[in-house]
């Protein structure tokens, strides 16, 4: 397959610039309608009360309520402890999946094993299997041996093996790295462990760090399992807070959008700082096609 | 033979930690949950074996229909609309343009707003009486619907907001359209074929794997629709987006049916099942691959 990134040649006529306006003027427009939620989330959470109700709508704050509803919002629940809550999960899911990810990659990737192939197949098919199945049967066996309101739930399953997805980034990245770099390190005498820690695992940064962050974004994000799992008001996480601020009287619009942007704030610095580990982690997905 | 035993038990445990997770968290539920659905049980007494009872029931629940028709309301509303849009998107950041970066990362920016912060901003935009849609709309002389609180409007508005998280779809597209490889477009362009002629001869069958696989992931997905609808209508008004999954989770969660919803667990996973199944069958006649070229 030929990667070049040679396009046609293309000729400046006035066309051209015609049909660049117009590109430009079509994806300006989606940018300013895409952008349009975290415009009127950011906008809500510095008005006051009254100007949420306002019809029609009035697109800036005025007068501008800087912390009012940030400081009301965060207090009008625990939400420092379900910010604690949330960054412990978040912290183990962000270095244990990395590493295990990693582990699993390399030996499907690099190790020669009986039924290797099938097994690998069994990843991809637990990436596309309906989480609903084992929803039910986790929650009775999690409530047998304990775990509902505790954060195991949370972390133990991907900490073991890091997820089908992360594996699948893992392998195909491992794939890619030359066979010489192992051979010489093999006759030098290093085991297979020596060559996944010293060799693989240094040259893996890029995919360790898109593992690291698409890791952050899932457990910071993530509502169904601890809506499930967890029911103790105090073990909450921080969407769970938010999601229990919409029965609040209709005036808290403000307060909502304040700690909805709160939530939000790590993870679009996150987005906008590593854009390409992102784009390189969505990628993956689609080459197997 | 050099690669002899030792390195076989290697391969393992470098795969064992997937595996175990597999077996206890995976493989295991799976089959307890196919027992779970010949049981009668709501945690409190004692399990009871009844057959097939469950799925006898459940073929007679309107219901479980009434979820399954709006579930299929909302994929066949939303995933089109969710393809189309992420092509277009792709195509149009493809061009030579400066700015390809800057515009991705916008038009991606709303997929990492998951499910809870998307939709409480969304319910206070779809406010019927001082929301931003209904204001918009009145700006141009329409008098805009109930939105969440209309039981014909309720299920369009959900399939709306989801437009708004195209991002990871357009990407996967845009990692397509940089595969294909220039030649291609400059014979076509040598033959005489005009800019739309070279999309739909060369961009399209070039990218239809990509397509193939973004319908797929999107059709799954869309069949799990949850988040969204238990958060911003819980499945109202009057039953309208009650969905597959939240009728689920209200008979696991809410009545404690533990085997009446693992048997439609198992229903729905057929479902996507065999939807998948008949788009990779169909998917022979329009997914065109690059061994030939």
């Amino acid at each position: 397959m030929i990667i070049t990134g040679e396009r046609m040649a293309h000729r400046h006529t006035a066309k051209r610039y015609a049909g660049l306006i117009a590109t430009h003027l079509v994806l300006i427009l989606f940018s300013i309608v895409f952008i349009l939620p975290f415009f009127w989330m950011l906008s809500g959470a510095l008005k006051t009360s009254q100007q949420v109700f306002s019809f029609p709508i009035q697109w800036l704050p005025n007068p501008v309520v800087w912390t009012d509803n940030f400081v009301k919002g965060w207090t009008s629940r625990p939400f420092n402890r379900y910010l604690l809550n949330t960054l412990f999960i978040t912290l183990v899911g962000v270095v244990s999946r990395p590493l295990a990810s990693s582990l699993v990659g390399y030996g499907f990737a690099r190790c020669h094993f009986p039924g290797r192939d099938f097994l690998f197949v069994i990843v991809l098919a637990t990436m596309m299997l309906p989480m609903q199945v084992t929803m039910i049967p986790l929650f009775v066996i999690y409530k047998n041996i304990g775990w509902i309101n505790t954060y195991y739930p949370l972390t133990v399953p991907f900490v073991l093996g890091g997820g089908p997805f992360m594996i699948f980034l893992m392998r195909q990245f491992f794939l890619g790295i030359p066979g010489e770099l192992e051979d010489a390190a093999r006759v030098d005498g290093c085991n297979s462990l020596q060559i996944y820690y010293r060799i693989f695992l240094p040259l893996a940064k890029p995919a360790l760090s898109t593992v690291a962050i698409l890791s952050f974004m899932y457990h910071w994000n993530d509502f169904l399992w601890p809506l499930i799992y967890i029911n103790d008001e105090k073990k909450k996480t921080l969407v769970l807070g938010l999601e229990s601020m919409k029965d609040m009287y209709a005036g808290s619009w403000n307060q909502i959008m304040a700690v909805a942007v709160l939530i939000l704030l790590p993870c679009m610095m996150i987005f906008f700082l590593f854009q390409k580990y992102f784009v390189q982690g969505i990628s993956t997905t689609g080459l197997k096609g | 033979m050099k690669p002899g035993f030792s390195r076989k038990i290697e391969g393992y445990l470098f795969i064992s930690p997937w595996l175990i997770g597999f077996l206890f968290f995976v493989a295991g539920p799976m089959v307890y949950s196919l027992v779970l659905s010949f049981q009668k049980w709501s945690l409190m007494s004692e399990p009871k074996f009844i057959g097939l009872q469950n799925y006898a029931k459940l073929s007679g629940d309107p219901l479980m229909w009434l979820s399954l028709k709006n579930t299929v309301y909302y994929v066949f509303g939303s995933v089109p609309l969710r393809l189309f849009l992420a092509l277009i998107l792709a195509v149009l950041i493809n061009q030579k343009i400066a700015g390809t970066n800057l515009y991705r990362a916008i038009l991606y920016s709303p997929s990492l707003i998951t499910g809870v912060a998307l939709a409480v901003v969304w319910m206070w935009m779809f406010q019927p009486d001082y929301g931003l849609v209904n204001s918009l709309l009145s700006r141009i002389g329409i008098s805009g619907p109930r939105w969440l609180g209309s039981t014909e409007w309720a299920m369009p508005a959900l399939i709306l907001m989801s437009l708004w998280t195209i991002g990871s779809q357009m990407v996967i597209f845009l990692a397509g359209l940089q595969d294909i490889p220039g030649q291609l477009y400059e014979a076509a362009a040598l033959d005489g074929a005009n800019a739309w002629q070279r999309f739909t001869t060369v961009t399209l069958p070039m990218l239809s794997p990509v397509i193939l696989f973004n319908l797929i992931m999107n059709i799954i997905q869309s069949f799990q629709v949850f988040e969204h609808v238990y958060i911003m209508t819980g499945g109202g008004p009057a039953n309208s987006t009650l969905v597959a999954v939240l009728y689920l989770y209200d008979n696991a969660f809410k009545f404690f049916k533990m085997g009446y919803a693992s048997a439609f667990a198992w229903i729905l996973f057929l479902i996507i099942l065999v939807m998948t199944l008949v788009v990779l069958r169909t998917s022979q006649h329009w997914v065109h691959y690059q061994g030939g070229v």
